[in-house]
């Protein structure tokens, strides 16, 4: 019934799906949101992997005479600021060099936000859609999903350090070892929201017309819900993802304020601006600098996200 | 007549404004209306026996009262007490077994009913009782029975002779609560009585008039206080919760709030906060040391449980002097102090730096940072970077250190620097930070204990309360390591074990004569910190409090509650 | 949908105790310990013997049955009791928190109105807010609007209340010194002045809390509302001649609450959890920080029961929603 359904009943020939996906990117092109989001993303990306290669000050290195030195732009504003071209973001108040740890900060607070979203939108869409669309499926997931709702994450984290910490560090190192433990207990508990929003628009999804029409030729379960289910709930999970990067980076940092995080000479951009709020007067930039990174990778991928959506649609797409 | 000239004395040592002096004793009780105090740890009970956490012990010291207190130097002043007991004037006996006190005559409770000595008696029942589980039970120690002589004279008597007999019922942790009231709450129906838990009939300066747990206590004048002309204050705020920085901001920025307990925050922090000048910071030291203790035993993780970290192996390099006292060597305290303290905080080289006559004044030594000479040690004991990856080793062992701590912004700025003086001279430091409720939560469960000690070394504060530290040294003999079969409990954590010192300890418990007291306790200071390493000591920290500019009459007493002497308090009129 | 609600009411009786099982053997399993905050200067076998005086000498399997002995049948008969002035209860041991030494429910009880006043309201306001903002951000989707709303929605989902609540403080209490920085839970609204003080004391954290709700409710509003517009019954809608206000507020409006309806029941449960970092950043002492409180002190009593309740609202507000999705979209069958 709807056209929805053309794209993906066509013989998908391999000339056919490049012109498909250039017809995404021509479309995602248009977006100037979205165009933006992609730069910074890309940028900010850079900026903390090849960031450090060519800023080769060591984030640890503590340098406690240059202490509390102010970003470079402050010499606009008081002449008599002490300033470095040194350091041209400042240094903090054990004269560690703040650009430096916003590079390492950034490595480790986007692969933490990234893995635990992707690993939480993977989980809420699996149980989401297997709950809406397998009815005998239901119940049991959706009281697995009331269990987790519930239980409260900090002994869940505490037991889950003392149990899983030493195994992992001894396999994967300290650092690994805890990096896999912050994102997976991330991950595993906020996938919930997900899974029942998912849930409540396959159940809504699944008696429509196409669906129906699409199971009386005989579409196989599966290739229901990958072709015809999963695209029409992909804007929900697009917010879920935008929504989910920036909670799994703000909780990342909540966690080490626990003393449940990264070993304290491990910077995260969480981090960095949960030790500045207390001289936030003082020093405004201690505050900016991470929050500004933390808040435009959001925004960013928010823009991907509406362009992504745009651009994967049919019916504005062939408009 | 007494107890009048020694409030007066106290107050007067260290009355810094003494024309407000004056005001605050001429006013009339209630005079300066109401008081507004915030503590960032919430107080949940204020029954000091049911619970030892300092925040509840000192809300419920404005309410209840001890026998005596401690002042700011650390002397016993009478509170309910005529007069301290002592071998001189015939209240403690030759034999050191037994203390008689005299309540001060026509004492009442804040309902109006006279304190007698039988008061005290059932304090100490209440608190000795097996089933009560009564966090204050040590100040009891060695106690064989307290009994009534008559309705004003309390004699307590000892089952072994006591050099320092102040234990029961005296300073903040241990007061006296009142026989009425708690009568039906003995043993295992302590918890029963919430009424009287959270609102205890005292004799201090105020009374409660309404009590929420975690979050707030009103409290007003006692109308039948002692002194007549005080509390200057008619009522009194006492909020809880937040954090020390918000507590801060309040007395120091916004004023809302005239006192602020414990900021622990770091100096500059303080600084800019003061700077607002609604309010003033103020210090005092006591005895709290922020120290790095060695485990002499091996936490590697590849020993079988039950045997990791426990005498039966030795450490497999922190058991060499050398290599203790050149990780103490490279440490530059005044830096830490500078960073993490500022003038709340002070370089030590002293497990016991207080008071005066306890604290070791020679063991200065480690005051001054010496890479040069922490490297040279270790050079000739034999441990070289023989393989160039920049970690010393020695016999295939390397310098590779677990540093671990609770989590807390200022001992996360210490391992940093510390982890980059250790740098300097060829040790690696893996840093390891514990939510401070599973490090100090003492579940033989979890590996995260400051007791089980899984690691090569950690950082944390520990303190005495009252002024004699014959029990805290007491706590490094050889049967207080934490091991399995004592599920993991005891308070030598570094599994230090010396006869000598053990028999030091027990020379110690015998001796009375306060000369010989303080040389033994010395020497035992000595072994513990400069002879052997085992413990090193960094930053012997100071209380930082804060009080609005307005309010007179604080006195920051850091051997007894900051609230001692709240009936004292005033507001100061321009 | 009658009998629906009633087998899922019947399937929340297991859950539930399922639920609580899991929870007392997670705590049971944490580390940590009610001890830890009490000073070091108390020797280990006075706490050992305070542990014993809590009933932590029991075992589990012990310990277990009795909170639920507690729960269940205890802590009802004494409302009965205080309600009817009966005595069913007969002195029977309640549920007692490690760190007050108080029944769990009293503290509840006492904690529940600043939790309702602030998160409650701010949950309302926020939804409030975000309803219009999703709604006109996608029928005028690109325009200023929308380019503002999701502006602002994104920043301040993005920046974390333990900078946003401080910041408004300095800037409201310090510096310009307008509102009160710590809440005062004391107040009685009596009259006007003290209706202007609570108002007051509430501005700050309402607004840090309700700028999350808002951001969250208006992305899954604008994000349906979008697949909504673009269907085929609204182009039939408005070829039928119906104003574009029916089309949108009847027809797409109610495709489009199946997202947000779950958003809002899950959202609910959260209130009564509290809001644990603003909450202790403004001091509203409410039940996130008694819950946090109890946490960190090892209060199993408290912990237990606070969680046990949040399950009992979480599984009943997914209920409700269920059956609301049953009511949006009759299309939505439960056998």
């Amino acid at each position: 019934m709807s056209d929805l359904t053309q794209p993906v009943i066509a013989t998908p020939a391999p000339a056919k799906i490049r012109s498909q996906w250039w017809d995404v990117w021509a479309q995602f092109r248009t977006h100037k949101g979205a165009v933006f989001g992609l730069g910074f993303l890309i940028f900010i990306t850079l900026f903390v992997t090849i960031g450090p290669w060519l800023w080769t000050v060591e984030p640890g290195k503590l340098d406690i005479r240059n202490k509390d030195v102010r970003p470079i732009y402050q010499v606009l504003f008081d002449s008599n600021a002490k300033v470095s071209w040194n350091h041209p973001m400042g240094t903090d108040n054990l004269g560690r060099d703040i650009m430096a740890n916003i590079m390492q900060g950034g490595r480790i607070s986007l692969a933490v936000g990234w893995t635990a979203m992707i690993l939480a939108v993977f989980i809420g869409t699996l149980i989401g859609v297997l709950a809406g669309y397998f009815r005998k499926a239901d119940g049991l997931l959706m009281r697995f999903t009331d269990l987790v709702l519930a239980l409260p994450l900090l002994p869940l984290l505490l037991v889950m350090m003392l149990l899983f910490r030493d195994p992992l560090r001894a396999s994967f190192g300290p650092e690994n070892g805890i990096f896999i433990l912050i994102v997976v207990g991330i991950g595993i508990t906020s996938w919930m929201q997900t899974a029942r929003i998912v849930r409540g628009d396959v159940m809504a999804l699944k008696e429509r017309e196409f669906v129906l029409a699409a199971r009386s030729i005989g579409t196989p379960s599966r290739r229901i819900i990958t072709r015809h289910l999963l695209p029409n709930v992909l804007s929900p999970i697009m917010v879920s993802a935008t929504l989910g990067l920036a909670t799994a980076i703000i909780t990342e940092s909540a966690l080490s304020f626990l003393g449940l995080g990264f070993p304290s000479d491990f910077p995260t951009w969480g981090k960095i601006l949960f030790d500045s709020v207390d001289r936030m007067t003082a020093f405004p930039e201690r505050v900016i600098w991470p929050g500004l990174a933390i808040s435009l990778t959001v925004l960013a991928v928010n823009y991907i996200g509406d362009g992504l959506r745009d651009a994967l649609d049919p019916k504005i797409r062939g408009l | 007549m007494k107890l009048k000239t020694a409030l007066m004395g106290a107050a007067a040592a260290v009355a810094f404004a003494p024309m407000a002096f004056a005001q605050g004793h001429d006013g009339e009780r209630g005079s300066s209306g109401h008081l507004n105090i915030i503590y960032w740890q919430a107080p949940s009970i204020l029954n000091p026996f049911l619970s030892g956490g300092t925040k509840d012990v000192e809300a419920s010291s404005i309410i209840l009262e001890p026998l005596a207190r401690y002042d700011e130097t650390g002397t016993l002043v009478p509170y309910l007490a005529e007069d301290i007991p002592t071998v001189a004037n015939g209240g403690v006996s030759e034999d050191l077994t037994t203390i008689t006190w005299k309540l001060k005559e026509g004492l009442l409770w804040s309902d109006g009913t006279p304190v007698t000595a039988n008061d005290a008696v059932f304090t100490a029942e209440y608190c000795m009782h097996p089933e009560g589980g009564c966090a204050q039970l040590s100040k009891y120690n060695g106690v064989q029975s307290v009994e009534a002589v008559d309705d004003l004279t309390i004699l307590i008597t000892f089952a072994t002779p006591q050099p320092n007999p102040y234990g029961p019922l005296v300073g903040g942790q241990s007061p006296m609560i009142q026989a009425a009231q708690f009568a039906d709450c003995l043993g295992a129906r302590a918890p029963e009585c919430t009424e009287a838990n959270f609102g205890p009939i005292g004799t201090g300066p105020f009374v409660v008039t309404d009590f929420r747990t975690n979050d707030v206590i009103q409290l007003e004048a006692n109308p039948n206080y002692r002194d007549a002309s005080k509390p200057a204050f008619a009522t009194v705020t006492f909020k809880g919760g937040g954090d020390a920085t918000a507590a801060g901001r309040a007395v120091l920025e916004t004023g809302e709030f005239d006192y602020a307990w414990n900021l622990q925050l770091a100096p500059d922090v303080i600084a800019s906060m003061a700077a607002a000048g609604v309010g003033t910071p103020v210090t005092a030291f006591g005895t709290l040391v922020e120290r790095i203790e060695m485990n002499l035993t091996d936490p590697s993780p590849s020993l079988p449980e039950g045997e990791r970290s426990t005498a039966m192996h030795p450490h497999p390099f922190l058991s060499d002097e050398a290599v203790r006292r050149a990780l103490s060597m490279a440490i530059d305290r005044d830096l830490l102090v500078e960073v993490g303290y500022g003038d709340a905080g002070r370089a030590t080289c002293n497990l016991v730096p207080g008071p005066e006559i306890y604290a070791s004044v020679d063991n200065t030594d480690c005051l001054v940072q010496d890479v040069d000479g922490a490297n040279a040690l270790l050079d000739e004991a034999g441990w070289v970077d023989t393989n160039g990856n920049g970690i010393r080793d020695k016999d295939g062992v390397e310098l590779r250190i677990l540093f671990q701590t609770s989590t807390n912004a200022v001992r996360q700025d210490f391992q940093a620097l510390i982890k980059d003086m250790w740098d300097q001279i060829g040790v690696e430091t893996e840093l390891r930070n514990i939510d401070a409720s599973v490090f100090f939560g003492g579940d033989p469960g979890s590996p995260d204990t400051f007791e089980k000690f899984y690691a090569d070394v950690e950082m944390y504060a520990n303190n005495f309360d009252g002024t004699d530290p014959q029990s805290y040294l007491a706590a490094y003999t050889c049967d207080k390591a934490p091991r399995p079969a004592t599920q993991w409990q005891g308070e030598n954590i570094n599994r230090f074990c010396d006869p000598e010192y053990d028999a030091l300890i027990a020379e110690l418990q015998q001796t009375a004569d306060i000369d010989e007291r303080s040389a033994l306790a010395r020497r035992l200071n000595d072994m513990l910190t400069k002879d052997t390493m085992t413990i090193v000591p960094l930053v012997d920290r100071g209380r930082v409090s804060a009080h609005a500019n307005s309010l007179g009459g604080v006195v920051l007493n850091t051997w007894d509650s900051e609230l001692w002497n709240v009936a004292d308090w005033y507001r100061i009129t321009e | 949908m009658l009998i629906y609600t009633f087998r899922r009411l019947l399937i929340s009786i297991p859950t539930l105790l399922f639920i609580a099982f899991v929870i007392f053997m997670l705590l049971e399993l944490a580390p940590g310990d009610p001890m830890a905050q009490m000073p070091l200067t108390i020797p280990p076998e006075v706490k050992e013997k305070m542990r014993i005086a809590l009933g932590l000498g029991e075992p589990w399997y012990v310990r277990f049955p009795l909170w639920l002995k507690q729960f269940f049948i205890v802590e009802p008969q004494y409302w009965i009791d205080s309600a009817f002035g009966t005595n069913f209860a007969d002195g029977k041991q309640r549920i007692i928190s490690f760190q007050s030494r108080s029944p769990v429910f009293d503290v509840i009880a006492q904690r529940l109105p600043q939790t309702l006043w602030v998160v409650g309201m701010s949950y309302v306001v926020g939804v409030l807010i975000a309803l219009p903002i999703g709604i006109i951000s996608a029928y005028r989707q690109y325009s200023v609007f929308d380019q503002a709303g999701t502006f602002v929605s994104m920043i301040g989902f993005s920046v974390p209340p333990f900078f946003s609540g401080v910041l408004l403080i300095v800037i409201f209490s310090v510096q310009l010194g307008w509102l009160p920085s710590i809440y005062d839970t004391t107040l009685v609204v009596r009259d006007w002045a003290t209706f202007k003080q609570q108002l007051m004391q509430m501005v700050m954290p309402v607004m840090v809390l309700a700028l999350q709700t808002t951001a969250t409710v208006s992305r899954y509003m604008r994000a349906s509302m979008l697949d909504n517009l673009s269907q085929d019954y609204v182009r039939t809608a408005r070829a039928k001649g119906m104003t574009e206000s029916v089309v949108v507020m009847k027809h797409v409006l109610r495709n489009s609450m199946i997202p947000v309806v779950t958003v809002i029941a899950l959202g609910i449960p959260a209130i009564f959890g509290g809001a644990i970092i603003t909450e202790q950043i403004f001091k509203v002492n409410g039940l996130g920080q008694l819950l946090i409180l109890a946490l960190q002190g090892s209060d199993i009593p408290m912990v237990m029961t606070i969680t046990f309740l949040l399950a009992v609202l979480i599984v009943f507000m997914n209920l409700i929603a269920d059956v609301l999705y049953g009511i949006l979209d009759p299309r939505i069958r439960y056998e």
